[in-house]
């Protein structure tokens, strides 16, 4: 049979034509809908937040939506009145940049590099899976705006100030003469009894201030503690061993031990190479500070400062030397282990009570009967909150209870 | 003032910290005090790695028990700053390929972190590993039922360590066949699991967030004593 060829070809490319045509030609993507940008709160005046509704083409399904992601552009604003007075220096007119990209589905963006005071215009473009990209959507415009004050944080300054007052108010109240008392730490009174009993026996003490460094509260407690055992064993005439975990709490634990000798009148028996640093390695250092137990033996083991892993390591090998143990740590998941190897242990707030206790200052005991009044106070937020959660189970119509539970909730939160 | 300028750096820091968590336009101050910081620390591991070597070569060349550990830790410390330093093993960064010495000293390749890879990691694996035992013996003693307080922490540490394990799941599942169904259906809650969960996110949760909060409020009080420059034990006077 005779074939038009022609003919086969055209029909053939007609064929290609209609079947190539809804793959290669896909519309474009519709823009989202509905942009708001405005000033994001609580900020320096650095950053826009920017929302809208999803393209009527985003269903949120990888498969089959028809926008694969967003393309946020925006445009600063017109350079300010006074910087267009000279007409040979006025600058091209802005254009819109990108500034991000976010997925589909996602319905907001936060540009955090904007310059305070000045307005930008945004505009949201959707990207189809094939490249293809929509038209502009509508602008929105936004300008940068600096707060002077965080105001999310606002309940958690008045808390804090608070706090502090009965801190401050105490302590000038124990200044003027008030009788204080403090109920008794047996952690605490145990200190000088296992120094006695490490110069009895002649063996040294060892104190370690955590492992980390200056920056943090703990091992600044520590070392201050530090400085009340350092004056026992200078005035009991014992050795004291310090090893470091960081360079510069060595050479403030140096510091504190030399003032602490001159404060018991015995400047000579500071030795400067008993305070020594080991490693900042974690690990390395338990190793070491183990190494140092097992040699020198000491009768008595202080651990006052941040601790992690390490503590129960450390904490076991002076068990083994038979040493009195001393412990106080931040760290509730090291409690546990220091309550189960050492004989005293100085849970929670007790730890940071612990140089005041000692000093027995007045003005340094009044800071802890405020830091007991900001304990209360804590106590009754709690109870009022656990009191209005069941009432509201209780009645769970009343709005009243609900809004009361809510405001608490934001205090506390 | 050799007390009265570390008194005011300290306070004048601390409030800088304080003021840069409520004000956001001060936040930047507090990055720039964590700076100054790191800056203080890099020069201090200097003072640390001369007092490192001044305590263990005293201690190789006076003999004292355990300098043969202070001559491998000297020798160890050695080697490292080596290798670290002159960027031993160190790859050419591709975009300075004129300068040998611009590849980064952390590299894959380089003589430091294989030290790192194949020596420190081990052995801080092995030491941490160690603990394992650690945790046995101090258990050992802890859960030796003396008193009423021990007791009730054996207990407890006994249904917690059981409803971790398979072996208290098992229990409990077996226990649940054996029981008839009237005692079962009522006491469900009974089981090692169950009751860990109850435990742990009831009574151990309460009592770590009593700790956490007496804790905040420590640190608050301390931290004004320290501020206001009254608590100056920690720079070695009173």
């Amino acid at each position: 049979m005779k074939t038009d060829r022609p003919f086969l070809v055209s029909v053939i490319a007609v064929l290609i034509g209609l079947l190539t045509a809804d793959c290669c030609s896909a519309a474009a993507p519709q823009p989202p809908s509905n942009v708001v940008a405005n000033d994001r709160p609580n900020d320096p005046g650095q950053a826009i937040d920017l929302e809208w509704q999803l393209s009527p083409g985003d269903t949120g399904n990888r498969e089959s939506t028809a926008v694969l992601r967003y393309r946020i552009q925006r445009m600063p604003g017109l350079p300010k009145a006074e910087e267009n007075q000279d007409a040979a220096k006025i600058p091209p007119p802005p254009e819109f940049e990108d500034v991000g990209d976010v997925a589909y589905s996602k319905t907001s963006f936060t540009d955090t590099r904007c310059e305070r005071g000045t307005t930008y215009a945004y505009r949201i473009l959707a990207v189809g899976p094939d490249g293809t990209v929509s038209k502009p959507s509508v602008e929105a415009t936004a300008t940068a705006v600096r707060q002077w004050f965080n105001r999310e944080k606002g309940w958690y300054a008045v808390l804090l100030g608070i706090v502090c007052a009965a801190i401050v108010g105490n302590i000038f109240w124990a200044r003027r003469g008030r009788a204080l008392w403090l109920r008794p730490i047996p952690a605490l009174s145990a200190i000088d009894e296992a120094i006695g009993r490490a110069t009895e026996m002649g063996r040294p003490c060892l104190f370690i201030p955590g492992i980390v460094d200056l920056d943090v509260m703990p091992t600044v407690a520590g070392l201050a503690v530090l400085g009340r055992v350092a004056q026992t064993v200078a005035e009991y005439d014992a050795e004291l061993i310090v090893p470091t975990a960081r360079s510069l709490v060595m050479t403030a634990a140096r510091e504190t031990v030399q003032a602490a000798s001159l404060a018991a009148g015995r400047p000579e028996s500071y030795q400067p190479e008993s305070v020594f640093y080991l490693t900042d390695e974690q690990f390395g250092f338990a190793s070491a500070v183990a190494g140092e137990m097992a040699r020198n033996r000491p009768a008595a083991c202080f651990y006052f400062g941040q601790f992690y892993a390490e503590s129960l390591f450390l904490a076991e090998t002076g068990q083994s030397v038979g040493a009195i143990q001393i412990a106080g740590t931040s760290e509730p998941s090291q409690l546990p282990f220091f309550v189960a190897a050492c004989d005293y242990t100085l849970i929670g707030e007790e730890f940071f009570a612990a140089s005041a206790y000692l000093s027995r200052e007045p003005q340094q005991l009044g800071s802890i009967v405020g830091q007991d009044l900001g304990k209360l106070l804590g106590v009754g937020l709690l109870a009022l909150g656990v009191a209005l959660v069941t009432v509201q189970q209780l009645l769970p119509d009343s709005t009243w209870i609900r809004s009361a539970n809510a405001f608490v909730q934001s205090v506390l939160s | 003032m050799k007390r009265t300028i570390p008194l005011l750096i300290a306070s004048i820091a601390g409030f800088v910290m304080v003021v840069a968590y409520f004000i956001p336009l001060t936040e930047t101050w507090g990055d720039k005090a964590a700076t100054w910081f790191s800056i203080l620390s890099a020069v201090a591991l200097v003072l640390g790695g001369g007092n490192l070597l001044k305590v263990h070569l005293h201690t190789i060349s006076r003999q004292r028990a355990g300098w043969g550990y202070s001559a491998v830790t000297v020798v160890a410390f050695l080697v490292t700053v080596f290798v670290g330093m002159l960027k031993i093993g160190v790859p050419p960064s591709p975009d300075f390929p004129g300068h040998p010495w611009a590849g980064a000293f952390d590299a894959e390749e380089s003589a430091i972190t294989w030290t790192y890879d194949f020596i420190v990691a081990p052995i801080t694996s092995t030491m941490y590993g160690m603990l394992a035992f650690y945790v046995s013996s101090a258990a050992f003693r802890a859960f030796r039922a003396k008193n009423l307080e021990a007791t009730l922490l054996l207990v407890t540490a006994v249904i917690v360590l059981l409803g971790q394990t398979y072996a208290g799941v098992a229990v409990s599942q077996f226990l649940t066949g054996v029981m008839p169904a009237s005692i079962t259906n009522n006491t469900s809650w009974m089981r090692f699991d169950k009751l860990t969960v109850v435990i742990q996110d009831v009574f151990n949760t309460a009592g770590v967030r009593a700790i956490t909060i007496g804790v905040a409020l420590g640190i608050s009080a301390t931290a004004l004593r320290v501020l206001l420059g009254m608590d100056r034990s920690y720079i070695g006077s009173d």
